[in-house]
């Protein structure tokens, strides 16, 4: 009886579930409204970029704020190449001089202590927007780029196929040896080191990996956007949103940034259409605040105490 | 051919000379101890060897090859181990996943994931830890975290263990069972040790040689019974407390 | 020669207050730990609340005396009611870094809403002291010269106060080593609110400062808060007169830049950050 147990939740957890979603996802477009099909396009931007983040911050703790800069790169690399080759050939451009870029950064700040590394991903954004501005208006004395369009449908399916493609790879990632090492990384880098790990490397590549997926993912909404300039493609906001949405459900496993991302988006919706428009960024920082505070394993943390006290309460009389 | 020797070995950070000018070496299957007072730069040594830090002059030679300013990672798969002062486990791991980082990523040759795995359950069993196998590594009792390390150290094959006040904070009883645990490990497994201590009940039954660091200086080496005769030592140790008592 | 000293001097004035504004992040990191990433915001505050007093008849470098301690407040309590709890639920000093650092993520959203409702988002300027003034033959203005003079006596004020007063020393001793202060009997609560409340005043007066000399627009912060990285990266992370003297070497080298090509000031301030990252991340008198 126990075994059947144990097995049904590994399998519904790590297959069932996954997979009712996948299909679910695939065919949405067909049955759902327009204005959901966007929507979702959003969802799985953001589930893509909080999963890719946390493959390398949620497990070795160096928190990257550059994700804006991975992001905006991808959509440079639409405008620039957009007109020129299928769109496919541009992700992997896109994806690729992310991955250049993140080894680049990490082999300087990684060497260093986490703070140094937050502290330099963290004004790269800004970085890139300037040297981009400066480029743009006093050397090529042009105002940003065009972008290729697509209908709604293919955007819709090609980041459905990133965030496949990163969900799978996050998934293997994890169960790998290298998941192992990472989460050691985390919990006590010396003894890490000690231990034979060569913390350096493992850390650049992995955020050189994470960094792919943004990238593509800039490249495919770049289309949804037309026209892109330096303010729009470098945006601080796409930094913290994927930190936030992993933080808030929680980074123990690949759930809680899919929850996460699909309740900020859905949030973001609401307000930004709403009311309190105006004081969207205020609501933001206060969660950020608060879940930092109280929820600090997040939402899939706190279920997951709450099942455990659950479970617990139920074995106690058989023991006793 | 000493197995490790280091020569003229010197440390400082900023104004503080840590180690000075230390020469020591051990030979294989030897025990040697490490000894002195708080703060006489033996865990500095550690840290030097197993390169968390590089010297500021000196040679540190293992086989006969320079391994001075190698990284961690490099020195721990040429044959060097250690465990630390503070237990350093990998707190939300269970135990078993922590020998198999060692494991894995330790051994001069890269085992398949199930050859890890059953060196895993080996060594927990030789540490005596069997029944913590799946028990998250932070839920494990002090001594339990001490071993959890060891085997740690153990799993990736080294040649040279270096432990690091292994016996703090254990009972009687858990200092005699870790006493044994070293023997073994000499005896099964051929590693040789470099231990440092405070229990000079362990140093002197187990080590065959001992090294005496003050102030960053070796200033004794020999067999237990020379060191424990030694007025240079005694002063050291007891110095201090006998001048307070005359006055 | 006459150029050189323009470029020079000029850096110097602005890299004033710099100083002032990263002794204040130093003082967050150094001694609270805290990557406080809204620090600009602070300062744009300060700005802010300088222009408002100002548009209402008050002499800005009077108003200083408000902003200093309505800033000292506001990061005092701050530090109190969520520093303070992430500190003492962090499992090691590694994740409160990171937990302290997203938070301030938080407020620099939230500060930086706030003043976008109350303000507005076009630049805001007033004139004060507009009339020029010579040093060495080039050509100033007042406000630049005392905006400049005020920062380095408010820095050198605190340094003092640092140096010779008890909770000066409390507050370097819990600099070097927390817990320790704490078991010597130092209220190591009170001492990291302390300092925290002390770098948002410093950022408040720098940005008052600032508006005294320049516009100011509610997005200005994020570009201070970094300077304030480079800087004190530069002079080392920890030390404040580290963080005094990289404000002036910033302050200079980012004049010179300016007037080569204005565009890329920014860019320069990370190739400074880059080439600290690689040749000597400590920086100048890191320990």
């Amino acid at each position: 009886m126990n075994l059947k147990e144990i097995n049904w939740k590994k399998y519904s957890l790590t297959g069932g579930i996954p997979l009712l979603i996948v299909i679910f996802l695939g065919i949405w477009p067909y049955i759902g409204p327009t204005y959901y099909v966007t929507l979702f396009t959003y969802f799985l931007l953001y589930v893509t970029m909080a999963i890719a983040w946390t493959i390398f911050s949620g497990t070795t703790g160096y928190i990257s704020l550059a994700s804006a800069a991975f992001y905006g790169l991808g959509i440079y690399a639409a405008a620039l190449f957009g007109e020129k080759m299928p769109l496919i050939f541009v992700i992997f451009i896109g994806g690729a001089a992310s991955f250049v870029l993140a080894f680049i950064v990490g082999s300087i700040t990684l060497r260093l202590r986490g703070i140094y590394f937050a502290m330099f991903t963290f004004g790269l954004v800004v970085l890139f927007k300037e040297v981009l501005l400066y480029w743009e208006i006093t050397v090529k004395n042009i105002r940003g780029y065009f972008v290729v369009i697509e209908t709604n449908n293919t955007i819709y399916y090609y980041l459905f196929g990133i965030c496949v493609v990163t969900v799978i790879i996050a998934y293997l990632l994890k169960r790998s040896k290298y998941g192992l090492a990472l989460q050691g990384i985390g919990e006590n880098e010396e003894a890490a080191a000690h231990t034979g790990i060569n913390v350096t490397m493992v850390k650049i590549l992995t955020f050189a990996l994470s960094s792919f997926f943004m990238g593509a993912c800039g490249v495919v909404m770049a289309t949804k956007m037309t026209y892109i300039d330096p303010q729009i493609a470098f945006n601080p906001l796409m930094s913290f949103n994927p930190a936030l949405m992993s933080i808030f459900g929680g980074i123990g496993n690949l759930y809680g940034p899919a929850v996460g991302a699909v309740l900020f988006t859905y949030i973001q919706e609401k307000l930004m259409t709403g009311s309190l428009k105006n004081y969207y960024m205020l609501i933001f920082g206060a969660i950020l605040v608060a879940t930092i505070l109280f929820l600090p394993n997040g939402l899939m943390g706190l279920i997951q105490n709450v099942w455990k006290r659950i479970k617990g309460v139920k074995r106690a009389p058989t023991t006793g | 051919m000493h197995l490790l020797q280091g020569e003229k070995v010197t440390m400082s950070f900023g104004g503080l000379t840590a180690v000075s000018e230390v020469d020591f070496y051990v030979d294989e299957k030897e025990i040697l101890g490490l000894i002195g007072p708080n703060g006489a730069g033996k865990t500095t040594l550690f840290n030097l060897i197993s390169a968390s830090l590089k010297p500021k002059s000196g040679k540190i030679t293992y086989e006969g090859k320079n391994i001075t300013g190698m990284n961690p990672y490099q020195i721990c798969r040429l044959g060097i181990a250690r465990t630390f002062q503070t237990v350093k486990t990998f707190g939300s791991m269970t135990a078993i996943d922590n020998v198999r980082v060692g494991a894995l990523f330790g051994q001069p040759e890269k085992p398949s994931s199930a050859q890890a795995t059953k060196d895993a359950i080996e060594l927990l069993e030789f540490v005596g830890l069997s029944k913590n196998t799946y028990s998250p590594a932070r839920d494990l009792t002090l001594a339990n975290q001490k071993r959890l390390e060891v085997a740690r150290a153990l799993a990736t094959k080294p040649k040279l263990l270096l432990l690091d006040e292994l016996m703090a904070g254990l009972n009687q009883t858990e200092v005699a069972e870790a006493m044994d645990d070293i023997r073994q490990m000499r005896a099964e497994k051929g590693i040789t040790i470099i231990m440092i201590e405070h229990v000079m009940k362990a140093i002197m039954n187990v080590c065959g040689r001992i090294i005496v660091l003050n102030y960053g200086k070796k200033i004794a080496e020999g067999t237990p019974q020379e060191i424990i005769n030694s007025p240079t030592v005694i002063e050291v140790y007891l110095g201090e407390q006998s001048n307070a008592g005359s006055k | 020669m006459q150029q050189f000293l323009n470029i020079f001097i000029g850096g110097l004035l602005i890299g004033g207050i710099y100083s002032l504004v990263s002794m204040g992040m130093s003082l967050q990191y150094g001694v609270a730990k805290v990557f406080n990433a809204a620090h600009g915001e602070f300062m744009m505050f300060g700005a802010f609340l300088t222009f408002w007093l100002q548009q209402n008849g008050v002499n800005p470098l009077v108003t200083m005396l408000v902003v200093a301690p309505v800033m000292f407040i506001i990061g005092f309590i701050l530090y109190r009611t969520v520093f303070q709890g992430i500190r003492t639920r962090a499992a090691n000093p590694g994740v409160f870094e990171s937990n302290a650092m997203l938070a301030a993520f938080g407020f620099y959203f939230i500060v930086q809403n706030i003043a976008v409702r109350i303000w507005g988002s076009t630049p805001r300027t007033y004139t004060f002291l507009g009339k020029s003034m010579s040093i060495a033959g080039a050509l100033f203005n007042e406000n630049r010269i005392i905006a400049a003079l005020f920062a380095v006596a408010i820095g050198a004020a605190f340094y003092l106060f640092l140096n010779s007063t008890r909770t000066g020393k409390a507050i370097r001793a819990a600099a070097q080593d927390t817990t320790t202060a704490g078991l010597m009997g130092v209220n190591i609560n009170f001492v990291l609110a302390l300092c925290f409340g002390f770098g948002a005043a410093m950022a408040g007066v720098a940005g008052s400062l600032i508006s005294i000399c320049y516009s100011i627009y509610t997005t200005m912060g994020l570009g201070y808060t970094v300077i304030a990285i480079v800087v004190v990266t530069l002079g080392g992370l920890g030390s404040i007169p580290g963080s005094f003297i990289g404000g002036f070497i910033l302050g200079v080298l980012g004049s010179v830049v300016a007037y080569w090509q204005p565009g890329l000031v920014v860019a320069s301030y990370y190739v400074i950050f880059i080439i600290l990252m690689l040749l000597r991340p400590k920086g100048i008198m890191g320990k």
